[in-house]
């Protein structure tokens, strides 16, 4: 009896602290919808006839701001450099596991050792690399972000291609699979659940990503969600904080749809992730 | 199979590693060098020896910001794993609706910094201005403004680590123990946190590189204000660089005197929780 009332408390505390965990984004929502003179005046106040708009702070920031054309680049940008780094990374993973000399032993080194750099200490002479390559394009960010990204890749893969037993892939070779096919139809199967792994933390990464992108890429033509919304905050004189509202929603609802309808996923990468690293 | 494997390294290993050259390799070798230069871009550099460090050390918003982000680091590091892992411990006991819990304190952490930066910006202003206070006039209250803000996006992350390591403790470990009479505190002290080390060493680790290399939230919450003093290390090197022309050589040495420290820490916070897990 004693155990079932601390059980509904329990309950009703952590049913309070969600409500307070949630609550500003949608203090945010609820701040989209009014015009933008009573948004920093009474943040707090749902909205009523006279600060009402609807949708109009929506509109705005789609039409005014190109914000879709920023919601475009980004999905680009994460989803192919996801997929590059993907199979580039586990392929080269798989490649310094088996083969075992002082260079590969050094290529591991170093991707292990790329992973605790902060990212300020080759901001500058990277941004200046990717300049002089003509890099600055969503393309060429594909390739930074595979180089700047291959150390966790590269660490979390070599550590499951450890567990696999070599005999598997002797047997395939000894069917007559060159390594190529070896890798692609005996490897890249069982290693099934580190790439969603994997694919989850870089993804999570580089849809947020703010400063890389916004160093590298040529902000005139190209810019990402995170850029947009600094940019409309920072370089304007007056703010609009209508538009401001109505892009970090829908900056936020595309992820919280992927994290629902990925939410076993997400929690066991991250569990893995961690454990690893 | 080693032998047949090895000749294919031009598929297998050159991608990655060309693309890992040109984003990491590259530009950190020319960043140390860069480091003892003066420069505007990377073309006219030339050596200058020490002075940069001088500079470096010399500049007063650079040595406030280190103070700034290690008082951040402890506040946060204390904060985030205390409240994970009493919402770990208590999320894993029987009470209905965890799972739903754990999903809405796990969501903040996959939104961006910039985005989180903004979103509480709304938030603080609107609090402080019925007090007549403002984030950005004030450090103490920029300094708790990023505390709360950080807390609320990674205790999620941490509770999760947490979860993970304390579903993997054997239950029969605590039952013996209950068995010989140890109550919960006794339990919880003798039997689950020691089993709990490698998960402790983990989420101690993240938080505190998470602190020292802080930037996006720092940017949008308070941008540094006022007055450069809620500026943290990697703001301040931002700024170095790209707010005030014919810095950046010392901006670049602030560079890598951050990677020296944040290294450091690592291997020390390492090696200090390393040494405290059990061996089963």
């Amino acid at each position: 009896m004693k155990n079932k009332t601390s059980g509904i408390f329990a309950t009703i505390f952590f049913t309070l602290i969600s409500i307070l965990f949630v609550s500003p984004i949608l203090i945010v929502l609820m701040n989209s919808f009014k015009k933008k003179a009573f948004i920093s005046l009474e943040p707090f106040k749902l909205p009523n006839e006279k600060s009402y708009v609807g949708l109009e702070n929506y509109l705005t920031s789609i039409s005014k701001y190109d914000f879709i054309k920023a919601v475009g680049w980004t999905v680009f940008i994460t989803v192919l450099s996801v997929i590059v780094i993907l199979v580039c990374c586990s392929m080269c993973a798989w490649y310094i596991t088996r083969v075992q000399n002082k260079i590969t032993k050094l290529i591991y080194l170093l991707c292990v050792f790329s992973m605790v750099i902060p990212f300020q200490m080759v901001m500058f002479t990277l941004s200046g690399t990717a300049d002089t390559l003509g890099l600055n394009t969503p393309w060429g960010l594909i390739i930074v972000y595979l180089g700047f990204g291959a150390g966790l890749a590269v660490f979390m893969f070599c550590g499951f291609v450890k567990s696999i037993p070599v005999e598997i892939e002797e047997a395939a070779m000894i069917d007559g699979c060159n390594p190529i096919r070896t890798f692609f139809s005996v490897v890249l199967p069982i290693m099934k659940p580190t790439y969603i792994s994997v694919g989850i933390l870089e993804a999570m990464w580089i849809w947020n990503d703010f400063l890389l992108p916004y160093l590298i890429l040529d902000i005139k033509k190209y810019k990402t969600i995170s850029i947009i919304i600094q940019y409309m905050k920072g370089s304007y004189g007056r703010v609009d904080m209508g538009a401001i509202m109505a892009c970090l929603i829908m900056a936020v609802i595309p992820v919280i749809v992927f994290y629902l309808s990925c939410q076993k996923y997400i929690i066991k990468g991250v569990a893995a992730g961690a454990v690893k690293g | 199979m080693e032998k047949s494997i090895k000749k294919y390294w031009p598929i297998f290993v050159l991608p990655t590693f060309a693309a890992f050259i040109i984003g990491f390799i590259v530009p950190f070798i020319e960043g140390i060098y860069l480091s003892f230069c003066k420069f505007t871009t990377i073309r006219d550099a030339s050596f200058v020896g020490l002075s940069n460090y001088v500079e470096a050390f010399k500049d007063n918003t650079f040595t406030h910001a280190f103070g700034f982000t290690a008082v951040f680091a402890v506040v946060t590091l204390v904060l985030i794993n205390v409240l994970a892992f009493a919402i770990a411990l208590a999320l894993t006991q029987k009470i209905k609706g965890t799972n739903i819990f754990r999903t809405i304190f796990f969501m903040p952490n996959l939104i961006g910094g910039i985005v989180l930066g903004y979103i509480w910006q709304l938030i603080f202003d609107g609090i402080f201005e019925k007090f007549d206070l403002a984030l950005k006039l004030s450090a103490k209250l920029g300094f708790w403004g990023l505390v709360i803000l950080i807390c609320w996006q990674q205790i999620g992350y941490m509770m999760i680590v947490y979860i993970a390591g304390l579903q993997a403790i054997p239950g029969s470990l605590n039952e013996a123990a209950m068995i010989d009479g140890a109550n919960k505190w006794q339990r919880l002290i003798h039997v689950t946190i020691p089993n709990m080390m490698p998960s402790i060493t983990i989420c101690t680790f993240l938080t505190i590189t998470n602190s020292f290399k802080l930037f996006d939230q720092n940017l949008s919450l308070t941008g540094g204000e006022p007055m450069h003093q809620t500026e943290m290390m990697a703001l301040n090197i931002y700024d170095t660089f790209y707010g005030r022309v014919g810095y950046e050589g010392v901006g670049q040495a602030k560079a890598v005197i951050f990677f020296i420290i944040v290294v450091a820490i690592g291997m020390i916070q390492l090696y200090a929780t390393k040494s405290k897990e059990v061996q089963q």
